[in-house]
């Protein structure tokens, strides 16, 4: 063995050890460059502000406010003023205790929030105090702002994700803002922008030390969007003064384009209700009133019979179908029987003979029972008959939803023959059996946007745009998703209807609803409803309803109004349809005594009746 | 002679020599570089004072080449004596960084005199190698090396920095160059393998190899029609399996928990990534995420996080392997595996049994440090806190190692020149 070679010898193993060494590690094991960013960059997501929202005239509604978490790095505190600093922000030295030991347990070196969302005038006291707390610092935080008070229900809230959404989305991470309900959930992505990204190099503490790669993978935040609604606020704000004390609601939509004017459900909220600190006490409160259902919007998600007004549909669908031409005479003797025992009220006096237009104007039932059989009875069985009355009202944006921009809403029911033949067997029934539906009542069931939608449908003569609260985004019209859907009566049909409906308020059941100088057209109902209480199916208060229209010609809004438990058409729905009318084509009121009516009336006394455990009476 | 000794220098090593010292202090500047840093030669910053001692010692080594030859010969022993005189001064006067008495403070640096200790030794060593009354083969020369290596390393423990006295285990190289027995590296090589197998395996089964090996050994040199003995075979494996068990017990017994673990995290037997393995781990992250051609120079994550410790002294290889990548370490053990060849290469051509010995002790010396440092950085030898020659920060260790290799360039320039 030659002892000169054994020190070479050593050390080219070696090199060659540690060479490959170096290959496997950095060459043919590929697992450490991830490694290596996991520990050593960080990603800190940039915001972009959160969209604005205006009404139809570029009235602000929705805006940004600085709101401010109290943060603490736990390693830099120092002995500080316990009782001092407690007092200011209204909390106990054992709740400031216990946070400081959670964000001590979460990272010495890290901040971790002490006081979420302080209010400006408490940040305002802090903000000059706050020097002589080493540790602690204030970070700007952004929360809604809102600069109306109505609107509630359609404007919607924002509040932190959850898990469920951080599943379904993967943009989104812990501590985010996301919309909720309404316009800020269906318009999320308009509203929120792009969030950038900013990548940093931490050390091994998880402390920045600067920018990684001098920022050149940062991802560009994209900003955020206005929405501009196709709302009123000064009529949504009308409307949902006129409710107090009531419960119901209103939609109003401007017929040629579809625009949603204004949603009013009543009771509702101030949405200033769902921002800062106290946003989750008081969602709890709303949430748990089970009785005036608050978060409930009776425009989209109530679902009601509809009444009288039903009746104009009716009408439309026989002139139609050609079963009933509007010189068609119908008698009626305070009523008829539709089968053999089965009578028919009216409050028509016996003897009337109505043609289509005074049977519009005097809501006869008897003459929309023959009109609704001639429709049935037109084709050879039943069935074939009330599909096709279906058909027609599908065609009115009835029994479906209609694909408005809110993320809620109901269906509503139109019934065809296979419920029927389920319920009657398949020779089990006739047009009698059903005869409830020609006035409206019966199995069907609408809710005040699709009531609103059929006015406006009438309005134009046969055709509707979908109805739709988003007018423009930053600016930009998104006019390509509205087009007009025509019905299936055609145009020329429509001028009886309308002209009867005229005559309501002229001289028929509505006539509190005229307006001096506009030419209102409309439709009363007084529609029957019953609830479960203690097992029992009890009848309330019937709920008055409205649909109307003005002006006549060229109409520029159309309405549907009800009012829970207000008994006819005429006592609440009509002056209330009528007054927002006024407001919305005048700008002014001028009949302050019907607006004081509407605004001192009170429902209140008859909503406790069914919970106040003792007998009572309805329709009074 | 009369020829300028520039004309007969070792210029491959000198150059190789200053390729690393120059390249270790653009990684000290990496490590230990702070965002938005300006001043370059701040004395109070690590590069500052690398690149002082790096002055210095090209200061200092340009004296030494005009140095007459023979003053390192007649003044090695009083050197090697002050050097000892140094140390055992430390445990009076010493300054105590990071646990141990290491430490001499002069004017603000801290000067390590463990590290200049191994001058004195190498130089101490090869005059007494050099001695025609040496005879590696007898007890009494045997005795006299043993004492000149064990007393700086004896010292060097107490202070304590186990990791600086390992390295004189380095002269081993010498010695076996200079005719110690070569069974001796055969027993050192079998005690390593066994210590290693006995971490690893179960004890019977480390029995049944140590015993299988020397049966075959044994049948094998019988059909060769050797006539082995049997007596000096039973011998063997029974201090070998002795060895096996007393190695199990002071593993278990005698060591503590952390050097146990030392050995377990590197033989894969514990995996630990946040206490004692969290060094070696980040560093085998740094290098690893370092890819083929490196993140390049301030650019690595790990090393501008300061995830590994020690990344500008003992795991400086980190920072090389993430910010130069494989091609920058390959060329670093390259440039070394050079530099103690050509060192040894040099060495052969001496006729000088003191200068050839010294030349030898200085290859020997960077060879060690260089196998440990670079070993533990890749994962591959146990924790042990010595620098790699030359790149680690550290004035001392820069200054000495700079030292020794203009003594050596002295010498092999002076080859010719007898005295």
């Amino acid at each position: 063995m030659n002892r000169k070679l054994l020190l070479p010898g050593f050390t080219v193993f070696v090199a060659l050890l540690f060479a490959f060494r170096l290959g496997y590690l950095q060459i043919s094991s590929n697992n450490y460059q991830s490694l290596s960013e996991n520990n050593a960059v960080i990603e800190r997501p940039v915001y972009p502000e959160r969209g604005y929202i205006y009404d139809r005239n570029g009235t602000l509604l929705v805006a940004n406010q600085p709101a401010f978490d109290l943060m603490a790095i736990p390693e830099q505190l120092k002995a500080f003023d316990t009782l001092a600093l407690t007092q200011m922000l209204r909390i106990t030295p054992e709740f400031l205790t216990k946070k400081l030991n959670d964000s001590r347990r979460y990272s010495v070196k890290l901040p971790s929030v002490v006081v979420a969302q302080i209010d400006p005038k408490t940040h305002g006291i802090l903000q000059e105090k706050i020097w002589k707390y080493p540790g602690f610092y204030l970070q700007d935080k952004s929360q809604r702002a809102y600069h109306t008070q109505a609107a509630a229900n359609i404007l919607g809230y924002v509040s932190e994700v959850n898990t469920s959404d951080l599943k379904k989305d993967a943009y989104y991470q812990m501590g985010e803002l996301i919309g909720r309900q309404g316009i800020e959930k269906y318009y999320e992505k308009y509203l929120r922008g792009t969030k950038g990204k900013v990548y940093y190099q931490k050390d091994k503490f998880n402390r920045i030390i600067g920018d990684y790669q001098d920022g050149q993978n940062n991802l560009e935040v994209t900003q955020a969007n206005d929405i501009y609604l196709t709302l009123d606020i000064d009529l949504q704000a009308y409307g949902e003064q006129l409710f107090q004390n009531k419960r119901g609601g209103v939609v109003a939509i401007e017929p040629a384009t579809g625009e949603v004017l204004a949603l009013v459900t009543a009771p509702s909220f101030d949405p200033q209700l769902l921002v800062g600190r106290s946003r989750s006490e008081n969602f709890r409160v709303l949430r748990n009133d089970t009785v005036a259902k608050p978060l409930f919007d009776r425009g989209l998600q109530a679902q009601y019979a509809p009444g009288s007004p039903f009746k104009t549909l009716n009408a439309l669908i026989a002139l139609q179908e050609n079963t009933l031409s509007p010189e068609t005479l119908f008698p009626c003797d305070g009523g008829h029987y539709y089968a053999k025992g089965a009578f028919m009220e009216c409050h028509c006096s016996v003897g009337t003979r109505n043609n289509l237009l005074s049977a519009i104007y005097n809501s006869c039932n008897t003459y929309f029972s023959y009109t609704y059989r001639r429709i049935i009875e037109a084709y050879p069985t039943p069935q074939e008959g009330i599909n096709q009355w279906k058909k027609h009202l599908n065609s009115f944006g009835l029994g479906n939803y209609l694909g408005y921009d809110l993320p809620i809403g109901q269906p509503g029911y139109i019934p065809d023959a296979s419920l029927y033949d389920r319920v009657y067997g398949e020779r089990g029934w006739k047009a009698p059996t059903i005869i409830s539906n020609a006035i409206g009542q019966g199995e069907i069931l609408t809710t005040p946007m699709q009531m609103a939608n059929f006015t406006a449908a009438i309005a134009n003569r046969g055709f509707y745009v979908k109805p739709h609260f988003m007018k423009s985004i930053s600016g930009e019209p998104q006019l390509s998703e509205y087009e007009k859907k025509w019905t299936t009566v055609d145009s020329i049909h429509f001028e009886t209807v309308i002209e009867g409906m005229h005559k309501v308020v002229e001289q028929g059941t509505a006539r509190v609803a005229r307006i001096k100088d506009i030419e209102v057209c409309g439709k009363t109902g007084t529609v029957e409803n019953f609830i479960l209480l203690d097992g029992q199916k009890t009848q309330l208060t019937d709920h008055s309803m409205f649909i109307a229209f003005a002006p006549k010609d060229n109409p520029k809004i159309a309405l549907a109004v009800f009012v829970e438990n207000g008994y006819w058409g005429a006592r609440w729905a009509a002056p209330i349809a009528s007054l927002m009318i006024e407001k919305y084509l005048n700008k002014t009121v001028k009949r302050s005594w019907l607006e004081q009516r509407m605004l001192n009336g009170s429902l209140e006394a008859e909503y406790q009746k069914p919970y106040s455990g003792v007998p009572f009476k309805i329709n009074e | 002679m009369n020829n300028s000794i520039f004309l007969r220098l070792d210029w491959l090593s000198l150059l190789l020599y200053l390729s690393l010292a120059v390249f270790g202090i653009v990684n000290i500047y990496s490590a230990t570089y702070v965002e938005g840093q300006t001043d370059l030669f701040n004395l109070q910053t690590p590069v500052g004072k690398q690149s002082l001692f790096f002055v210095l010692g090209l200061i200092g080594g340009g004296l030494i080449l005009f140095l007459n030859i023979k003053i390192f010969d007649h003044l090695s022993t009083p050197f090697y004596f002050l050097m000892i005189l140094l140390l055992v001064s430390l445990f009076f006067f010493g300054k105590t960084i990071s646990g141990a008495r290491s430490w001499f403070s002069v004017g603000g640096f801290g000067l390590q005199p463990s590290e200049f200790a191994k001058i004195g030794t190498a130089l101490f060593l090869a005059k007494i190698l050099s001695n025609f009354q040496t005879n590696l083969k007898t007890p009494k020369s045997l005795l006299q090396v043993s004492g000149i290596l064990l007393t700086p390393m004896f010292l060097i423990v107490l202070q304590p920095d186990p990791g600086s006295a390992l390295v004189y285990l380095a002269f081993f190289f010498v010695l076996l160059r200079e005719g110690l027995n070569l069974g001796f590296l055969f027993v050192l090589l079998a005690a390593v393998g066994l210590f290693l197998g006995t971490l690893l395996l179960e004890i019977p089964v480390m029995v049944s190899i140590v015993v299988l090996l020397l049966v075959m050994v044994f049948l094998l040199l019988k059909k060769r029609r050797y006539k082995p003995k049997i007596l000096p075979f039973v011998g063997i494996g029974t201090l070998a399996v002795a060895f096996v068990f007393s190695v199990n017990f002071i593993f278990n017994r005698v060591f503590e928990q952390r050097h146990r673990d030392r050995f377990n995290i590197i033989l894969g037997k514990t995996v630990d990534t946040q206490g004692i393995g969290y060094n070696i781990n980040q560093s085998k992250i740094a290098i690893g995420a370092g890819g083929f051609g490196g993140k390049g120079f301030l650019n690595g994550t790990q090393t501008k996080g300061n995830f590994v410790p020690a990344q500008h002294t003992d795991y400086i290889f980190s920072t090389i392997g993430e910010e130069w990548g494989f091609v920058g370490g390959v060329i670093v053990i390259l440039l070394f595996a050079a530099l103690i060849i050509r060192i040894v290469y040099q060495a052969e051509k001496q006729t000088n049994t003191f200068r050839r010995a010294y030349a030898y002790g200085v290859a020997s010396v960077i060879f060690f440090h260089f196998f440990i440092n670079t070993g533990m950085a890749l994962g591959m030898v146990p924790t042990i806190g010595i620098p790699l020659p030359f790149i680690s920060y550290g004035g001392s260790s820069l200054l000495a190692f700079s030292l020794m290799i203009f003594i050596y360039l002295n010498m092999d320039a002076n080859r010719l020149n007898e005295w």
